[in-house]
Formats: structure tokens, C-alpha cells, sequence
């Protein structure tokens, strides 16, 4: 084989040199793996572009000729909403209870979390499951019961009511992934801080809590999340005090017909809050997303 | 089984490099001979596991040709040049029976199945796995899940070359001796040229005909274990042999003598050295005196470490070693060192020159 | 990890409990109460037994409702599971257009769920949707409020686009979690892209595609605000999914006990197939360990 080599060596150099795209490290991907992803991209971004669109039209223009891009832009929406405390208090609103609601779910869900992975009590597993059945409540079930109970002990109508109705499902899912979080951890890392001499909630906040931070984190973008999308319980429980933007949109249904133009803008500026969030954990969304059971 | 040959062969992971910093390997010229059992030794970011996908294929070099047995396959993938390659960690099919992991590589390239079946017991029988043939993969210790990436090497007979690298870092002290006697025998009866990429010298030096010593992605020497331990081509290969490694003093060299500090040394031969010289002798080498001949020096420590002892030396404020038997008596006033005859190794800027008349 | 016994750890579980029986468990007992009694206004309420159950067994309705629920899990399961797999393997690895993925795939995610059916609704639209007005460009009839088949399928493509994502992002982060060499060593032993999927990928997903599948499971059986803007539900009850009906009965009727008995059923129904599919996934994963 050797003897006769030397013209197959070029043949052969010739014929790699023209399959070399193909044998770089990533060749096990298929090719198309850019169009997909484009493909893909694009039927994520339309709808939301069309959206973009319409809020940046006069309503005869939306309903007027079709066209895939303003023709006389104008921000008309945009300030409508931003200047009329009725509209602009329904994002002050989302916002604090999200915010509450993230804080409290945090706040219960870390201790809880810490016994889950570390001990075992008295009935822990059906606990647990317990929880669990939590997150899988639906939230039409509780949507009347809610109403009454708040109406009943006064918290109608008020932020608290939201963040403590929001905690139905938050609660569970944030102990879930925390727990799954510090069982990662390594058990001698506590046994260590208590020998030399650490109270446990001065371990807890010194040196466990750090240690856990990025749990913590998708914990935390979890129930933002969890929270700020939903609609259904915050709407029966508030009404005017405390009405959550998503609420507010119903409003431009009025007598004349919709108000397509606001409605638009109203629901872009919804997202931005959400956009902002994804931008700041990016790095992290992957992982996140696997609630740290990878 | 195929001899292996690198042409001009470099890599550099950088698109446009322009020194020969920016390369991880350097410039290389070599023959794997057909048949023999290769150590890939050096620390680690050495350059050797580069050096091993390039001749697995997966990495392609910037710059040289990979023949086997005369045939280019420089830009061939990998699945065309027939190797099999052992990783660090054990890479198994979990979800795959051991029986199904073995036959996997042969049903790819669509074997007949009763073919599969005589292989598949017979590599069974060679890694010892004849009686979990039908477990799961998955629930396997470490050291079996290795032993299964090894048999789906073995299980192709005619590879080319088996490739492992460092195959036995997740394996337990005890098994890795085990598993390491196991592949030194699979290589006596079926003689696949295997080359081994490790950072650990025993592992190197037992296993292999010939150990390839890398530093600094440059091939520093080649040779027979016990070449690398008499004749260390870089101060390296010294330094990195041996434990303790060997020790150098800076040294005049002049003709067949060499100055050490105000002590003169004789050497075996006429030598012509330039730059920064210095002598290298293993410690298994260094005598130790009272008065007479020979440099200054005094011990520091002796350290006893069963077989043998190790005796740390000041000598003109550098760290020395000297290896004792273990009976051998130090004696207590010691403060003179002499070396072996032939044991001096003469380095000029930490690469090994020969004497005047000599190729080797 | 082996655990110690510890009953103290009790205390601390015991915020959770608090607030989770006051969220929970509260308003479950009023639905249990409700779904026993029965009035006829003026807060007079009445022993009633069994029978709000059994109307609700016999009724269509609800039979009816169940069906169409069981039909649009079934379905986005179908596609977005696959789909979303799909698309984790065609994501770029590393880099700018990884990030890039990321960010615009989770973008959805994030969208009030009413604005979600906001969004489909306009884009729908023959009159002022790209979708709808597109469809009808090229000749469809597509009317999503007037015909039932277009109202299921802008309903199944909303909620496509809506979580065929988070499948995505959980399987990518299972591939991510794949070392280089089972693809070097898959490479080596000339095994096809499907056997590399089969043997290599699938298995390192299956744990987070058990999660993946389990919460897009619960979370469709429990859709209510999406298709309920989107549609109302209608055209006549066709989109009528089990918790827009449940709402309608409640709020919109105000049949306190059949909708309290309503929803416990509907409550049972979830916890018993979630628990199925926990199981049986645990045990497929535990008999593939041996």
C-alpha cells in the first residue's frame, strides 16, 4: 500500500480539502440548525413585532389599510398611557405585589427548603407532596374562595391580598427548586460551620445563603415570573386599589368599539418589564431553567 | 494496526498565529511504529491531549500532515481512520446492556450478527466482563464502565491504533494497578499499537516500550524508560523522572572537566557547551564523603521512605537529593558530594549535548 | 444524601405550612363546604350530600368540557414536546447567538397571559392581523371566532408559541450538561446522528424532559386566561376548556355548589394524572438504573 501511495495522497488531500467545512468540531449538528433557529426565531417574533406595530398607529390607520409597517408613526398611545395615573398605577401595582409576593415566597420557602434537604421528620415526604399538589391547584378552583376569604378579613382590593393568593403556587415551586439547590451542597459544610461555633441563623444568613445564591436567584425569577403573568386571581381580587395592569387592558373595550392603538401599547409595555428581568439573568437562564437538577 | 506518521505537524488554537507562543503544539516529526506501546507523558496544558485528538481526528491541525501507513487522513474524520480512543471519564451507552454497549461500534458498520456475537464474548473475555454481559450500563462502577469503553475499542479488530487518555484518573488506587496489568497484557497478546497520554511517570513507565516526555507543546525526548532515566535529553525530562528528580548545578564546562562552585568535576568525554551550562545527575548517583574529593555540601535532612532513604543537601545554598540504600550508612560529618562514573549529564541551555565524537 | 432525623425541622417548615394552610387549605374548605350545601340566596345554606357530585357526573357538560381539555393536552404535548427538543438541538452552543437564543426564547415566557391572547387575538384578526389577514390573502377561510377548527388551531399555535420555549430551554440545558467526549466517542464508533440522539441525547434529557412534560401537563389542563381572551371560549363552547367552564359557572352563574364540586373533581383529576405520570416515570427511571 505504502509503494503505491504517493498519487493517492493527492487524490485523497484534494477530495479533504474540499469536505474541510464539514469536519470541523461542530459537523455533528445538522447544517440547517441556522435556518431552524431562524425559522423558529421568527414565528417567536412576529406576533410580538405585529404588536409593536399596531401600538405605534392612529386607530383609523390599524383599521384602515393594511401595511406591514407604520406609515405615520406616532407615540399617541404610548402617551396616553404613561400620563394618566388610571393607567400607568395599574404597572405601580403589578409591580409591588409581584415584588411582595417574590419576598414572602423567598422569605418562607428558604428555612423550609433547608429541612427538606437536610432532615428527615415526621411525615417530610407527604409534606412535600402536599406542597407539590399546591402547584398543581388550579387557580379557577380558587378564584371564588379567594374573593371571599379576603372580603371577608377586609384585604379586598389590596396588594397583599395578591401576593398572599400568588403564594398558592409560588410557595411550592420555590421550595421545589431551592431544596434542589442545596442538595447540592455538601452536608460537611454545615456540620463545619457548627463546630466552629456558628448559631444556625448566623450560618444560615453568613455562609449557606452565599453559597446558594444562584438558586436563590432562579427562585426569585421564578416567582416574578410566575406572578407577574398571571391573571386570573389578581383580577378577582382587586378592583380598583390595587388592579394589576393586565386588568386595566379591558378598558379600552368601550362603547365605540376597541381601542386597538392603546390596547397595543398598553401590552407592549407589558413586556418590558419581563425583557428587562431576561436581560439581567441571560447568562444564567439555561441552568435556571433546570432548576438546578441537571 | 498501522504505523503513524506526523509530518511538520503543529496546532495552534488561535486562527492567525503569529509567534511560536501562540502554538499548543510545536512543531513535530515522528514515526509510531506499528505494534508498540506508547506513553504520552508530560504535565498537564503540555500540549499532549492536542497532540492525541489530532491523531483521533478530532481536531484538525494548523499546520503538517497525520499518515497512517502512508495515507493522508490529516483532514479525515475521525469515524474513517479506524482508531478507537479511551476518555478520562468513562463514556457509556447508560441506557444500553454491556452486551449491546460491545457490539454497538460493529452493528454501526452493519457486521453480521452472528460475527457481533463471537466478538462481543470473546473482548467479554478479555476485559473480564463475561458475566454482566446483559446488566445495564448504567448502574456500573467506574472502573467496569472503563473496561466497557475499552472492550468497544478492542471489539473492532483490526484498529488502527487504540488511544487512551488518561484513562484511569476515576478509577480507584488498587483497580488502576489492576486495570493497568490488564492493558499492558491485552497489548503482549494482540499487539495494537496504543499510544498513552498520562501525567503520572509510573503509569508511563510501566506500561510503555517507549514514553514520549512533552513540555511546552514541544516533544522533549522519546525513548525507553530507561533511556529517559540515564540519558534525559531536557532538564524537563530530568526534572519530571524520577522521584526525586534530577538535580543540576550550574557548571563551567571546559573541555573534559567541569567547574562546579571552586570543585573541579571530570567528565567522560570532550564536551563543547555554550549558554547557560549546567551538570545533571540523579540522586540514585550522588556519593556521599567525608572530606577528600568532591563538591560542598551539607545535609540538611534524611528522610526515610521505606525501600530507601532520601538525604536533602545544601549545596552552595541550592536544594540537593541523594538516594541511600536502605542499610547504607550516612555518615555524620558528611560535606563532600562525587557522582557516579557515567552518570553526568551534560545540559546547555536545559537541552542534553553529547560529547565530542559520540552521536548519542 | 443520607439525612439526619431531626423532628425540630418541623419549625422550620412551619412558615410554609402557616401560610400555605391559609392559602390553600382555607379556601379548599370553603369549596368542600360548598360543594355539600345548597341555597337559594340570602346566605341560607342547606344540606345537600352527595348530589352536586353526581349532577356533575351526569352532566354532559362537564363530560363534554373534560373531553375538550383532555384533547388540547394531548395535543401540545404532542407538538411541543418534540418540537421544543428539536429545537434545543439546532441551538447555537456558545456565544453571542447563543445568548441571543436564549433571551428572544424566553421572551414569551414572560408576557402576562391575557396579553398572550391579546397578542394572538389582533394577530388572528382577518381585518387587522398579519395571520388572519395573510391566511386570507392566500385564500384559506380562516375565521377564528366563527369556525371551530380555526378557533383550535390559533388556540394550539398561541399556546405552540407561547411554552414550546421552556421545552426547549429545559432540553438545552440537559444537552449542555453532556461532556464533549460521549461525542467524540460516539464519533469513534461510527454511530449515526439518530443513534447519537438515541443512545446519548435522550438519555441525558430524560430527567428534565420529565419535568418539561409534567409542567406543561399541569399547566394546560389548568389554561384558562389565554384561550379565554383569545376566544371566550367560543365559537358556542368549543374552546370551552375546563377552567373557563368552571369559571362560568362560578362567577358567571354563581352555581356555587356544582362548581365547588366541579372543582374538586377537577382538582382530583389533575393530582391523579400528574401522580400517574410521576410514577411511572420514576419507576421507568428506576428499573433502567438496575
Amino acid at each position: 500500500m505504502t509503494d503505491s501511495a504517493i498519487p493517492e495522497v493527492v487524490i485523497n488531500t484534494h477530495e479533504m480539502a474540499i469536505e474541510k467545512p464539514r469536519t470541523t468540531p461542530k459537523r455533528f449538528r445538522p447544517s440547517g440548525g441556522a435556518v431552524v433557529m431562524g425559522l423558529y426565531l421568527l414565528f417567536l417574533m412576529l406576533p410580538i413585532y405585529w404588536l409593536i406595530n399596531m401600538s405605534l398607529k392612529t386607530n383609523s390607520e390599524i383599521l384602515g389599510a393594511f401595511s406591514l409597517w407604520p406609515r405615520n408613526l406616532t407615540f399617541e398611545n404610548y402617551a396616553l398611557i404613561l400620563t394618566d395615573p388610571s393607567w400607568y398605577m395599574g404597572y405601580v401595582n403589578s409591580l409591588i405585589y409581584v415584588l411582595m409576593n417574590t419576598a414572602i415566597s423567598l422569605a418562607v420557602a428558604l428555612p423550609a427548603a433547608y429541612a427538606f434537604s437536610r432532615y428527615s421528620f415526621m411525615g417530610d415526604k407527604h409534606l412535600f407532596f402536599w406542597l407539590l399538589t399546591n402547584r398543581m391547584a388550579p387557580p379557577a378552583v380558587f378564584a371564588l374562595p379567594f374573593f371571599q376569604l379576603y372580603s371577608s378579613i377586609g384585604l379586598f382590593d389590596t396588594h397583599i391580598a395578591v401576593a398572599l393568593a400568588h403564594c398558592l403556587f409560588n410557595v411550592p415551586l420555590a421550595v421545589w427548586i431551592l431544596e434542589g439547590f442545596m442538595r447540592g451542597v455538601p452536608k460537611e459544610i454545615d456540620e463545619t460551620a457548627y463546630i466552629d461555633g456558628y448559631s444556625f441563623p448566623t450560618f444560615f444568613i453568613k455562609i449557606f445563603t452565599p453559597l446558594i445564591a444562584s438558586g436563590i436567584g432562579v427562585a426569585a425569577f421564578f416567582c416574578f415570573m410566575f406572578s407577574w403573568v398571571e391573571l386570573l386571581l389578581s383580577r378577582t381580587l382587586t378592583s380598583v386599589n390595587a388592579k394589576p395592569i393586565a386588568a386595566t387592558m379591558t378598558r379600552t373595550v368601550g362603547a365605540a368599539g376597541v381601542d386597538w392603538g392603546v390596547l397595543a401599547a398598553a401590552g407592549v409595555l407589558t413586556i418590558v418589564p419581563g425583557a428587562l428581568v431576561i436581560y439581567f439573568v441571560r447568562n444564567y437562564i439555561a441552568k435556571g431553567f433546570a432548576l438546578g437538577r441537571v | 494496526m498501522a504505523k503513524i506518521t506526523l509530518e511538520n505537524l503543529a496546532h495552534s488554537y488561535l486562527p492567525n498565529p503569529k509567534s511560536e507562543d501562540d502554538f499548543a503544539l510545536k512543531e513535530l516529526n515522528h514515526d509510531w511504529v506499528d505494534g508498540e506501546a506508547y506513553a504520552l507523558l508530560g504535565s498537564s496544558g503540555c500540549g499532549k491531549s492536542t497532540l492525541l485528538n489530532i491523531i483521533s481526528g478530532l481536531l484538525i491541525p494548523s499546520q503538517g500532515r497525520v499518515l497512517f501507513d502512508g495515507k493522508d487522513v490529516t483532514t479525515a474524520p475521525t469515524a474513517d481512520r479506524n482508531i478507537a480512543q479511551v476518555f478520562q471519564f468513562p463514556v457509556v451507552y447508560d441506557t444500553m446492556s454491556v452486551r449491546q454497549n460491545l457490539a454497538f461500534p460493529l452493528k454501526n458498520r452493519g457486521m453480521e450478527a452472528s460475527e457481533i456475537a463471537r466478538r462481543v464474548q470473546k473482548v467479554a473475555a478479555m476485559i473480564d466482563m463475561e458475566a454482566q454481559l446483559d446488566h445495564k450500563a448504567r448502574g456500573l462502577t467506574a472502573d467496569a464502565k472503563q473496561k466497557i469503553s475499552l472492550g468497544r475499542g478492542m471489539v473492532r479488530e483490526d484498529v488502527n491504533a487504540l488511544l487512551f487518555d488518561e484513562p484511569l484518573t476515576v478509577i480507584d488506587p488498587h483497580m488502576k494497578w489492576e486495570l493497568r496489568t490488564q492493558l499492558k497484557k491485552l497489548h503482549q497478546d494482540f499487539g495494537h499499537t496504543m499510544i498513552y497520554v498520562t501525567h503520572d511517570q509510573t503509569e508511563a513507565l510501566t506500561f510503555a516500550d517507549k514514553v514520549v516526555v512533552m513540555f511546552d507543546g514541544r516533544v522533549v525526548q522519546i525513548g525507553s524508560p530507561q533511556e529517559l532515566f540515564e540519558r534525559p535529553a531536557h532538564t524537563f525530562v530530568g526534572y519530571f523522572i524520577g522521584s526525586p528528580g534530577m538535580n543540576l548545578f550550574d557548571a563551567q564546562i571546559d573541555g573534559n572537566t567541569a567547574r562546579v562552585g571552586d570543585a573541579t568535576v571530570q567528565l567522560d568525554g570532550a564536551y563543547t557547551a555554550h549558554g547557560k551550562t549546567q551538570l545533571g545527575v540523579r540522586p540514585e548517583f550522588i556519593r556521599l564523603s567525608a572530606g577528600g574529593e568532591g563538591i560542598p555540601a551539607t545535609v540538611r535532612r534524611v528522610e526515610d521512605v521505606g525501600r530507601h532513604k532520601i538525604v536533602r543537601l545544601d549545596v552552595a545554598g541550592r536544594e540537593i537529593n541523594a538516594v541511600a540504600t536502605e542499610g547504607e550508612e550516612i555518615p555524620a560529618d558528611t560535606n563532600r558530594i562525587t557522582f557516579a562514573p557515567g552518570s553526568v549529564n551534560v545540559y546547555a541551555d536545559d537541552w542534553r549535548v553529547t560529547p565530542r565524537g559520540t552521536d548519542a | 444524601m443520607n439525612k439526619t432525623v431531626n423532628q425540630k425541622a418541623w419549625f422550620l417548615v412551619l412558615p410554609v405550612l402557616i401560610l400555605v394552610a391559609f392559602s390553600a387549605v382555607i379556601p379548599l374548605m370553603t369549596v368542600v363546604n360548598y360543594s355539600v350545601q345548597d341555597t337559594f340566596g340570602n346566605n341560607q345554606f342547606f344540606w345537600a350530600g352527595l348530589t352536586w357530585f353526581e349532577d356533575m357526573l351526569h352532566s354532559d357538560r362537564m363530560w363534554n368540557a373534560l373531553g375538550r381539555q383532555l384533547m388540547f393536552s394531548a395535543i401540545i404535548l404532542a407538538i411541543e414536546v418534540p418540537l421544543g427538543i428539536f429545537v434545543a438541538l439546532n441551538m447555537p452552543k456558545k456565544g453571542f447567538w447563543s445568548s441571543f437564543c436564549l433571551v428572544v426564547m424566553s421572551l414569551p415566557l414572560l408576557i402576562p397571559w391575557n396579553v398572550v391572547g391579546t397578542i394572538w387575538q389582533i394577530f388572528g384578526r382577518v381585518d387587522i392581523g398579519l395571520l388572519g389577514y395573510t391566511m386570507d390573502a392566500l385564500g384559506f377561510d380562516y375565521n377564528y371566532t366563527q369556525d371551530t377548527f380555526d378557533a383550535w388551531v390559533t388556540v394550539i399555535a398561541m399556546d405552540v408559541w407561547h411554552w414550546t420555549s421552556l421545552v426547549a430551554l429545559l432540553a438545552y440545558a440537559g444537552l449542555r450538561s453532556i461532556p464533549d467526549a460521549y461525542y467524540q466517542a460516539a464519533k469513534i464508533d461510527q454511530a449515526s446522528r439518530w443513534a447519537v440522539f438515541r443512545y446519548i441525547e435522550l438519555p441525558k434529557m430524560a430527567g428534565v424532559l420529565m419535568i418539561a412534560i409534567l409542567l406543561r401537563f399541569m399547566d394546560s389542563f389548568m389554561i384558562y386566561t389565554e384561550p379565554f381572551v383569545l376566544t371566550g371560549g367560543g365559537p358556542g363552547n368549543a374552546t370551552t376548556f375546563l377552567s373557563i367552564d368552571l369559571v362560568k359557572m362560578a362567577l358567571g352563574q354563581f352555581d356555587l355548589g356544582p362548581a365547588a364540586a366541579f372543582s374538586l373533581m377537577y382538582f382530583l383529576v389533575i393530582m391523579v394524572i400528574s401522580w400517574v405520570f410521576y410514577t411511572v416515570m420514576t419507576t421507568l427511571d428506576k428499573r433502567d438504573g438496575k
